[in-house]
């Protein structure tokens, strides 16, 4: 019992990472941007670039190794996110939404292949694989690294909802959300701010992608695909567009996920995820938390 | 979709794809040769005369294999441009719909023994009702929430056929009966329901509902201000695609004779949708073409598979920078001045 709530919020707070970046980026431009999970795959192959070329890690320097190679993935699928909105997004930012959704799934499209491409498309196994002690909590058997991981999955959700709610750069994010145009006129330079907000979503689903390839020790280049189903189902749960309710439907898809999974079956996971999805939409839409919005004419 | 692997690609699969006259031309005045080639109301008639020719060139096994393959991508093309192109609804798992009507009309061949043609009332059925399950909840809401409920739709049907034994796991059904005798009559069969298919796709396209279509993807709350009901309209849209999509699959089950989960991914999805973007939403003459490109293209390009779908990905980035209309657009002759 309390194993299956551990392992849920464990995989829930993945995929409340993957599912942030997702939910900012749909607050501030409407877009779902189909290419987040394949920067989640982009992080962890990045991570294991940086880990493959810095050589065998001993045992011991694992942990402290991967959070550097963790900050440094981050910077790096940051990047790729901005260059991402500014070739693929920006020009039709005022096309109709049928266009951009196209170009979202080409986007994702030509990452997936091309990464097919260039890595391979067989699996690749991390080079560093978190095992270690297994501590007794309630029952439920936790290692330290599973704790640490989790740590720092907080650790960044708390530093994204402070930089959002209260620094200057989360105001002018908040501003632009609400009205870009009424952000413009009070000064807000609205596509860096735009590009900012694609910088922090893209740069948590690096980190998560690192932290799943050293978690899970296996890597592919359509490992986005489904976590990127999964984490926009989090972010409907929770109500999309809203911080602390992505986090929400992320930690709860997860626990949902694993009763499912005890209950059903492992091979009915993923068809048990979206069953949930469109139940939400259909009694739900705006999610736990979400308001009621409505279509902008 | 692509035929058995193996020998040389086939002369004139090149020539099938000929009634694509340079469509990438722009700039040129209203009436140049182009245009009219293109707005040539025979042009339709001389694309299915090449299909109809094209086994007097070449008839080997892997050529008509081929062709059948490009001609039932041609219908599903036809039937996802019913829901993008002229209804504006993003549906990417479209392949879904193929599935189940691949996996209904094998299922209830090899099991029950009956004749291909008489699954046809159930595949009918099954299709509507899984149009009706997604887009009851979703139609309602913003479309990109459509967007990605088909994505997980297609997902969940490929799972579960996956996983269910009556569908025969990961392997699949084997030994599904065909509609005719030989390769060749079936070629035939297959151009001519795909030729139907396709007409039908471009009268339900001009008839009264097609307006309300189009005019729901031009303005929806413009539209429901003018009386259409715009559920009822993008439901059927959404329905009649599906409609496509689950004869398309019986063609595939009887080409084939054999349907496997590993047909029907994401990729599928992604490739029918190119064909329909790429030749140019709601234009039926260019969603054909484009079908075309996008089936036949693979089977030249085999030693290049792994970038041609890279190249696919940047290829609908680039349409939809550069020519949102496609290679070639509809030009509906309601249009405004």
């Amino acid at each position: 019992m309390s194993q299956l709530v551990w392992n849920g919020l464990f995989v829930g707070s993945f995929y409340a990472l993957v599912a942030l970046g997702y939910s900012m980026v749909y607050g501030i431009i409407k877009l779902l941007n189909f290419a987040h999970g394949d920067l989640y795959m982009l992080g962890a192959f990045v991570g294991f670039a940086v880990l493959g070329a810095a050589g065998g890690v001993s045992a011991a320097m694992a942990l402290p190794v991967l959070l550097l190679v963790l900050v440094l993935t981050m910077g790096v699928t940051g990047l790729a996110g901005v260059v991402l909105e500014r070739v693929a997004y920006r020009r039709l930012r005022g096309a109709p939404r049928l266009s951009l959704l196209i170009t979202a799934v080409g986007a994702s499209f030509a990452l997936e292949y091309g990464m097919r491409a260039g890595a391979g498309a067989d699996p690749r196994v991390y080079p560093v694989r978190l095992s270690g002690t297994t501590l007794e909590v309630l029952g439920a058997r936790v290692t330290l690294q599973q704790l640490t991981l989790v740590a720092v999955a907080v650790i960044l959700m708390i530093g994204l909802n402070l930089l959002v709610n209260r620094s200057r750069e989360g105001r002018a994010m908040r501003a632009v959300a609400l009205d870009p145009r009424a952000a413009a006129l009070m000064g807000i330079d609205v596509d860096a701010i735009i590009s900012r907000t694609f910088f922090l979503g893209s740069a948590l689903a690096g980190a998560a992608g690192v932290m799943a390839g050293a978690h899970y020790g296996k890597i592919d280049f359509m490992m986005g695909f489904l976590i990127g189903l999964k984490a926009f189902t989090a972010a409907v749960i929770g109500g999309i567009g809203n911080i602390p309710g992505t986090m929400l439907g992320g930690l709860l898809l997860g626990l949902l996920e694993s009763f499912g999974t005890f209950w059903l079956g492992g091979e009915w996971r993923d068809v048990f995820a979206f069953g949930v999805l469109i139940l939400f939409l259909t009694v739900r839409p705006t999610g736990l938390l979400g308001e009621r919005v409505t279509e902008r004419v | 979709m692509t035929g058995p692997g193996g020998g040389a690609p086939p002369a004139e699969a090149t020539s099938e794809a000929a009634p694509a006259p340079g469509g990438g031309r722009r700039g040129a005045g209203p009436r140049s040769i182009a245009s009219r080639l293109m707005e040539n109301r025979w042009a339709g008639l001389a694309g299915l005369a090449v299909a109809l020719l094209a086994p007097f060139v070449n008839a080997s096994p892997y050529a008509l294999s081929v062709m059948t393959s490009a001609a039932i991508f041609v219908m599903l093309a036809a039937g996802l441009n019913i829901v993008v192109g002229y209804c504006g609804l993003l549906d990417l798992g479209y392949i879904a719909f193929f599935a189940v009507g691949a996996y209904t009309s094998g299922v209830l061949s090899t099991r029950l023994g009956l004749p291909l043609v008489a699954t046809l009332p159930a595949v009918l059925v099954v299709t509507v009702i899984a149009g009706l399950v997604i887009g009851a909840p979703t139609l309602r809401l913003r479309s990109d929430y459509l967007a990605i409920v088909t994505l997980g739709f297609g997902e969940i049907i490929r799972v579960t056929a996956t996983n269910l034994d009556v569908t025969g796991g990961p392997s699949g059904i084997y030994g599904i009966p065909g509609l005719t005798e030989g390769p060749v009559s079936f070629y035939y069969l297959t151009v001519l329901v795909v030729a139907v298919a396709v007409i039908g796709a471009a009268r339900l396209g001009r008839s009264r509902l097609g307006r309300a279509w189009r005019f729901v993807r031009e303005d929806e709350d413009a539209a429901e201000a003018m009386g259409v009901h715009t559920y009822k309209v993008k439901m059927a849209a959404y329905v009649v695609g599906a409609i496509w999509g689950g004869l398309a699959g019986v063609l595939f089950a009887a080409h084939l004779s054999a349907v496997s989960p590993g047909s029907f991914t994401f990729l599928q999805s992604a490739l029918v949708l190119m064909a329909v973007v790429l030749g140019g939403m709601g234009s039926i003459r260019g969603v054909v073409v484009g079908a075309v490109i996008v089936s036949l293209l693979p089977e030249l390009l085999r030693d290049l598979a792994d970038y041609r779908y890279v190249a696919f990905g940047v290829l609908l980035i680039i349409v939809m920078l550069v020519r949102p209309q496609g290679l070639w657009p509809a030009r509906p002759k309601e249009v405004a001045k």
